[in-house]
Parts: structure tokens; sequence; C-alpha cells
């Protein structure tokens, strides 16, 4: 590595990119990957220079273009582990576009998108993230932008596999980095993660021991949404509409069933997107919402080339260059 | 009835954009390419898709020079105009010949037709002797073709589709020429509507039986093979050169050919070219922007495919960052620009040369990267592939310039065997690394390229990024002296590549003498037969072709300094100019053209005549 001192180690406290490459490298042995077959892809941010702390094949790129770099890369080395490590400003300003689409095609690589709602790199600007009224470095009087879900839009944009993490739930977060690894197709991992120089405490009501049981929700593949002090409070449907119930009231028979292959109940669950302060606000959710099996697009787009040479035959040079009319002199 | 004996004839075949006009003149021009003639064509097409019916902008041209002698450009002006309706005689008169022949489809010169194409109430050309000085010969083609197609069962929507079968039947009449051609090509193209295939043979026949039975006299010409170098020839188009090229280079280099692009006029057909060719291993990938495009395609160079993307100007200007982030990772990339009329949107269908700063400078910091230009359809397919030998062998982003004329314009090719192409080594970095050793990813070999490590090789794992890197480690480094180091390497590696391409030919004339004519890219046809002409005249003028653009060829300003003036033209505001008196100090003189439109060889003659006069 360079003598120059990341942002993840530089400064002070632990920023939550730090927890989160601990995360990577602890998961990353356990996946039975071979290490040269791993490639980490970043754009630009914070959580850009990822890649130099991984033994493994990297590029740290540019700004917002990491999805399309490792598309280009899945599409001709199908058989590599390709991981993307982006931010919320990466992912899903200036590279925007590039992310909905790689969501749409369907690679089979996994996205870290590291969301701290703010812009940390260029010193405390507010994110595509960041709540309306954000009062940021370059919005002293509040933002007035409305922000993305980004979940939501990842399912907008026909995601196959959508989960949420955060930086200080290690466990958590292990768990859910070996399931993107295992969904074939492209793994859209949100990462709630806390910068603690430019937006400190983003995130507290949901990491801190205080208040994160009564606003954060853990959802299980078949398990009733259950959370609060010893899960004494739940989500029921009622229509489309998700309501929080006490479990003294009511019983476990009413409860909304997790199923994470079920696309308009994982629409719902993404959208519980409250502010925490307001009154009965949903709890904020994490885990796998969503996962679909749907062809890849390299799978795809490389059968083609073996339907090709089976229709036509592997291609002779010689008779591609002559073309069909040629007349000699 | 006579038969002419003529050494060359321009056609310009002009009608509605949805009367048929490119096809009809590309079956001419196989014909004759068929025949033996040498063949040089240029289609000019209106910017709008469907622009409104029988108006000027919708007008769409196909110009096509063939003769018994060699031929380089698509012609000054035509002897031969065939207008399908007013607007298509109203746009390109100016074109004809004085005493040259207008072939004109009566039904397009109707009252609505006249007042679409802006004629003043009650004037017909036609019919008011305005085209006295040409030879006019009528011919209700609409007429003919429906009744032609008696009987057939068709609509007359239909029926109509197939005028322009019509004019090409006529046309073959007119030069002797067979229809067996473009009878096979109708077979292939109809295959599946046997009554379209019959309706437009008999169209066909229709108008080659018209020339023999029509009572107005009308002349035949024949125009015989050329006498063009023995050998097997084809036609082709400068795009479908260049996808040629670049397969031809990844099948020698044994690569897979990964493009990346985004749909842009004039560049598309080379992603439809490149997209029949699966069976090659060939992946065309159609990003969702030009960003994506070019940066899917270092993704597939990182991982060891060959890297190419393509574009015109509006989209080199969005790969901008990512041309710097590949030249930073020092991978083989493969850019494409396919100019246009610029800037901004500009002229999309129309030709221009004005990219080419773009391509040397274009970009933030100091970013050297190697560009080479195509002169002729044909020589799209040598550059091209020469453009994918540099990446590879320097691994560096490498610039392959053509344009809008050359890109659609087609040519007779002797075409080389795949045998008679170089072959392009590749080698892999392998692990020969000694225990505790660790690998240097920007180690550089004698030609400063570094090696090209790929993902899967044990050992060599290593990151690359666009931050300044340490020399030789490539790990990030924002040490000053470093970066100057670096910097200047980056250049070195580029300059250092005049020392693989072929030294700077003189074209035509002597190698020392009064004036120097230096062009580069699409005007090599329109040069070539301007100086040919002056030599004959006894001038002394030369004419030297620039297809490496940077490095320029080490002989240059020598070449440059053997003649008393130096003159380049090029259809834009004056580009290669000023870098040529940059680098030799040199006080050349442009002669500029930026109307969309190639340089007649009138214009090059002229200024030739005034250069050697002053």
């Amino acid at each position: 590595m360079s003598r120059i001192k990341s942002p993840l180690e530089r400064g002070r406290g632990v920023y939550g990119d730090y927890s989160i490459l601990k995360q990577v490298q602890t998961v990353m042995p356990e996946l039975g990957l071979k290490r040269e077959e791993i490639v980490f892809i970043s754009g630009i941010g914070c959580s850009s220079r990822f890649p130099y702390y991984m033994e493994t094949f990297g590029m740290h790129s540019i700004h917002g273009r990491a999805t399309a770099i490792a598309s280009g890369l899945k599409a001709t080395r199908p058989e590599l582990s390709v991981w993307i490590v982006t931010g919320d400003g990466d992912a899903l300003s200036i590279g925007g576009n590039h992310l909905i689409h790689l969501l749409r095609r369907n690679f089979d690589v996994n996205v870290l998108m590291f969301n701290n709602e703010i812009y940390g790199l260029t010193k405390g600007q507010y994110s595509p993230t960041s709540p309306l009224g954000k009062v940021a470095k370059s919005t002293p009087m509040g933002s007035v932008d409305h922000p993305f879900n980004p979940l939501a839009l990842c399912l907008g944009a026909d995601s196959t596999f959508v989960a949420r993490a955060m930086d200080r739930d290690p466990v958590h977060l292990r768990e859910v980095l070996k399931r993107a690894n295992a969904h074939k197709g492209t793994s859209m991992v949100e990462i709630y993660q806390n910068c603690n120089v430019f937006n400190d405490g983003a995130f507290e009501v949901f990491t801190e021991k205080g208040t994160k049981k009564l606003n954060t929700l853990f959802v299980e593949q078949g398990k009733p949404l259950l959370f609060g002090e010893n899960g004494n409070k739940g989500i029921k449907l009622d229509g489309f509409k998700p309501v929080v119930i006490d479990m003294a009231d009511a019983s476990a028979n009413d409860l909304w069933i997790h199923d994470e292959k079920d696309q308009v109940k994982a629409n719902i669950l993404v959208r519980f997107f409250d502010n925490a302060t307001t009154e009965g606000a949903l709890p904020r959710p994490f885990g796998v919402f969503y996962q679909e099996d749907r062809f890849s697009y390299e799978k795809a787009f490389n059968m083609q080339i073996q339907e090709a040479i089976a229709q036509k035959g592997k291609g002779d040079l010689d008779s591609l260059i002559r073309g069909k009319n040629t007349w000699t002199i | 009835m006579t038969t002419e004996i003529k050494s060359n004839v321009v056609i310009l075949f002009a009608g509605d954009s949805g009367d048929g006009i490119q096809l009809t003149g590309s079956q001419f021009t196989n014909t004759a390419a068929l025949y033996g003639n040498d063949i040089s064509t240029f289609p000019n097409f209106p910017a709008e898709i469907r622009a409104p019916q029988g108006t000027i902008a919708g007008v769409s041209g196909f110009q096509l020079h063939f003769g018994s002698v060699e031929i380089f450009t698509a012609g000054d002006a035509c002897d031969v105009l065939v207008v399908m309706n007013a607007a298509a005689l109203k746009a390109n008169l100016k074109q004809l010949k004085p005493g040259g022949i207008i072939i004109a489809n009566t039904d397009g010169f109707d009252a609505k037709n006249l007042k679409l194409a802006k004629y003043p109430d009650g004037v017909n050309p036609l019919k008011d002797n305005s085209l006295e000085k040409y030879k006019v010969y009528e011919i209700d083609v609409t007429k003919i073709t429906r009744t032609a197609l008696e009987g057939s069962g068709l609509g007359t929507k239909e029926m109509d589709r197939s005028k322009n079968m019509f004019v090409l039947g006529y046309i073959y009449w007119m030069y002797n020429r067979s229809l067996d051609n473009s009878i096979e090509f109708l077979k292939e193209q109809f295959k599946k509507r046997p009554e379209l295939l019959d309706a437009n043979i008999k169209v066909l026949k229709a108008g080659f039986n018209y020339g023999d039975t029509v009572e107005t006299p009308m002349n035949r010409y024949e125009v015989k093979p050329a006498p063009v170098v023995k050998g097997t020839y084809r036609s082709i188009m400068g795009n479908q050169a260049a996808a040629l090229g670049l397969i031809a280079a990844t099948e020698k280099a044994g690569l897979t050919l990964f493009y990346g692009t985004y749909p842009i006029t004039p560049a598309s057909d080379i992603l439809h070219e490149l997209s029949k060719h699966k069976n090659f291993g060939v992946k065309t990938f159609q990003a969702e922007d030009e960003i994506a495009a070019i940066t899917s395609a270092i993704g597939a160079s990182f991982g060891g495919a060959l890297g190419i993307t393509a574009s015109s100007g509006p989209g080199i200007a969005l790969k901008g960052e990512a041309i710097g982030l590949a030249l930073m990772l020092e991978l083989p990339l493969v850019i494409v620009n396919i100019q246009r009329g610029g800037p901004s949107t500009g002229l999309p269908t129309k030709t221009e040369q004005a990219d080419l700063m773009q391509a040397i400078y274009g970009r933030n910091g100091e970013a050297p990267v190697p560009v080479v230009s195509a002169s002729t359809p044909s020589d799209c397919f040598e550059m091209a592939f020469e453009a994918c030998r540099l990446a590879i062998e320097f691994m560096t982003p490498v610039f392959f310039l053509s344009d809008g004329y050359i890109a659609n314009g087609s040519e007779p090719w002797k075409f080389p065997t795949a045998a008679d192409l170089p072959e392009l080594k590749v080698s892999f970095a392998k692990n020969n690394l000694k225990e505790g050793e660790k690998f240097l990813p920007y180690k550089r070999n004698e030609k400063l390229a570094r090696e090209w490590a790929i993902p899967g090789t044990k050992g060599l794992e290593h990151r690359v990024g666009g931050i300044e890197k340490e020399n030789e480690t490539g790990n990030i480094s924002y040490d000053p002296d470093n970066h100057e180091f670096m910097v200047k390497i980056r250049q070195e590696k580029v300059d250092n590549i005049a020392n693989y391409i072929p030294l700077q030919t003189i074209d035509n004339g002597n190698e020392k003498g009064k004036l120097l004519i230096l062009g580069w890219g699409s005007t090599y046809g329109s040069i070539k037969t301007a100086v040919r002409e002056a030599i004959a005249e006894g001038h002394d003028v030369s004419h030297a072709h620039v297809k490496y653009m940077n490095p320029l060829p080490k002989n240059l300003g020598e070449i440059i300094k053997n003649f008393d003036k130096v003159m380049i033209p090029e259809i834009n505001n004056g580009q290669l100019i000023k870098i040529i008196r940059d680098k030799f100090l040199v006080d050349a003189k442009g002669l500029n053209k930026i109307k969309g439109m190639p340089f007649t060889s009138a214009e090059i003659k002229d200024k030739i005549a005034e250069m050697l006069n002053s």
C-alpha cells in the first residue's frame, strides 16, 4: 500500500468504512474463492479506496463508473468473482445511470454501496440520500433535494437481489455478504455507514443500543416481521398497508411473514423509509428483502457466441475479408 | 442510337429519402465493380430519418464515379443526374456539368412536389426551358412502373416502392450492364416475399427494356474495365473495413474483441457489422451511454480482452475522462472516432475532420494518446488493424480516426489474405516471481510498455487506478518528483512509438521541390487527383499523406524541409496545420473547407496554382 494514510484509517475514531473492510476481509476466505479470481472495482469517494486494502486484483477507477467497468470485465471473464465498492454519491449521483442498467442486465456481480448520506471526500456536501433539509457545507439553509430511497430505486430497476446491512452490526453484515456472494445475478447491498467527520450519527438511531431495537427490523426468510424489545412489536399487512401492532394484543398468525421471493412485498418493505423520530414510524428494515433467480447477462451474452459458432462454424478470417462478391482482374 | 466510349462517368442518384436511392446507388456500384471498373462512391443522406416528403431537406443522394481509368474520388461534378422529384433537382442541379444528362421522373414534378421544392407558383423547370443547357430525359417512372405491375395483385403503394428498380434498370441499359448481379441481390433480399421479388425483377427489366423501345433517341455509353493492379477485389465501405480490421487484429492477436459502444451517426454501422460476426467470438455491448461504452471496454481490457469503443465527436467528448483513466492504467484500448460536422450535435450526417485536436490533446492533464487515421474506405481496414497493434504492443489507448465521407464511401479493395497480415504477439504476464519478490505492475520493457497481468494469474494480484502512481510499484504516490517523472515517461512512451511505425512516404511527385501538399484522412482522393493532374500539366508539386498523426513519422520534418512551400488542405478550420507549424516551425498554408462536404479536386488544384504563382 501507499505511504499515504487512507481515509479509512486517518483521523479521529473509527470510520464505518473500516468496519466494513474488516467484515469483507473476514468473509472473503470463507467463500471458497481463489484470491486471484477475485476483483474489486471501485469508483471515487471515501468508499473507493477499498480495493487497495484487498490483496486481490483491483481497480480504483473514476467517479461513478465502477459498475460499467465491472460490466465489461464480467462480460468477458464470467468466471471471475467481481465486487463493486461504491458510495451514495458514486452510485446514485454521478453513476446513477450505470447502476440501474447494471441491475436490469443482471450481471453476476456484487455491489457494496456504502451509504453515509454525505459527500465525505469533498468534505461535507449533501448527497442524493441526505434527508430533506440537510444542513451541509453547500446547503447552509438546508437541502431542498428530495432524497433517493436507494433500494426502492433498485427494485424499480428490476434488481434480482436487494439487501441492507449496517457497519455497526458485523455479524449481520457478514451474513448478508455471504448471501450476496451466493446469489447468481447482481447483488445489491446497501450498507449504512457512519461518517464520523462529516455526518456523525446519521444512523445512530438504528445502530445505538438504546434505540436500535425499537427502530430496526431484521427480516429473515419465512419468519414473521417482529421487532422491539424481545420482539414485542410486529408488522401486519392491512391490504397493502403495513401496520405496526403490539404483540400483547395480537397473535403471530396475523403477522407478515417475510418472503424474499415476493416482489410486491419487497417493494413495500423497501418503502419502510420513515423518519425514525416521527410518531408511529415504521422500523427501518435490514436483511435480504428480495431475491430472484434470473438469467445473468454474461450467460446470455456468451451463449449467443456459442450459438453463432454452432450455426455458422468458427469464424474464418479469410472468408470474412473476402465477403460474398469478389472479382478477379 | 450510338454507343459512345467514356473513360469515366459520375452519376448522382437523388430523390426523396424514401425512394430507395442508397440501394439504387450501391447496386450500380457493385455491378460496375464486378465488371472491372475502378469506382468511388459518396452517399449523402438527409439528417432526419424521415424529413417531410418532397422537401429539399428530405433529399437523399448517392454519387458514384466509375471509370476505365483509376478513380480516387466520387467526382467533383456529375455527368448524369437522376432526380426522382423536383426537390432532388433543385438541391443537386449545381452539381451537374454543363451539357450533362438529367433523367427526371415526371411524376415527381406535379404541382404538389413543385410547391414542396419551393419553386414559384406556375414554374416547372422541366417546362420553362431553364434546363436548356442540359440533355433532359423525362420519364414517368411511376406510371410505367404501375403499368408493368398490372395484375400483380400489389397495391399502388407497394408497386411504387419498386420505382427505384426501374431507374436502376434504365441506367444499366444506358451503360450496357448486365442485370444478373442485381437479380441475385433481389433474390436474397426477398427470399420470403416471392411476390415482391417478381415485382422488383419485372420493374428492373422494364427499366432496361425502356431504353430499347422508347422512341426518343438516347445514347448508350461504354466504360471499359480499368487497368488496375491484377488481383482479386471486393467492394468495401469504410465502416465495414474498420470492423473487419478490428476483427482481423484480434484474431491475429488471439484476443477476444470486446466492443462497447453507444449508437451514434456515423459510427453505428461498425457496431452493426461487428454484431454479425459473433462466431469470431466478437462481443458487442450496446451500453447505456458513451461513458459506459468506453468504461466497459476498459473493464474488458483489464480482464485480458481487447477493449474497443467507437463514437463520433459528441460521444468522444463524453469519453474524455475515461480515456485518461485508460492511459493511467496503461491498458490497451482502441477508440474509434468516425468524425462528423461539429461542434455539439453539429451536422450528424455530414463529414468533417475537426476532431484531430480533440484526439491528440482533448483531455485533462498531460495525457498523450497515439492517433492514427485512415485515408480511404479500404484504408480503414489497415489503420484499424494498426490501432489495435499499437494498443497491444504499447499498452495504451489509441485513437483511430475516420470520417463520415470514407465511413460511408466505398471503393474496390484488393483485399489481403489472413496470412498476409502481420502476427500480433500478446503475452500476458506470468508469475516468475522468486520467493519474497513483489510483482511490479508498472515495470516497463524496452518499449516502455508495462506487462499485461490479468485477473486469474496467481501471485500477480495488484491494484491499478486513476490516481498518480509510483514508478514500477504502481502504488498511489503524491510525491512531486515522482509525478513529474511519470508524466514524462508516459509522454516518452508515446513519442517512442515513432520508432515502430513506417516512415512517411511521398505519395506522388518529387522528394524535393516547390510545393508539398500535406494531407491527412479522407482528403486523400481529392488531393491525389489534383496533384496528379497538376504534375501531368508540368507543375512542381508533390503529395504526402499522413496516417500516423501522433506521434508523427520521424522523417516528416525532413520531408517538409525539402520543399519551398507547404500547403495543408483540411475539412476543418485548420488543425493539422497548427501541429505542423508547432513541431516544425514551418510557414505552412492552409486550404480549409467547412461545409460538411469533401474537397473537389478542382478546389485543391486551384489552390496549387495560386501557391505556385505567388
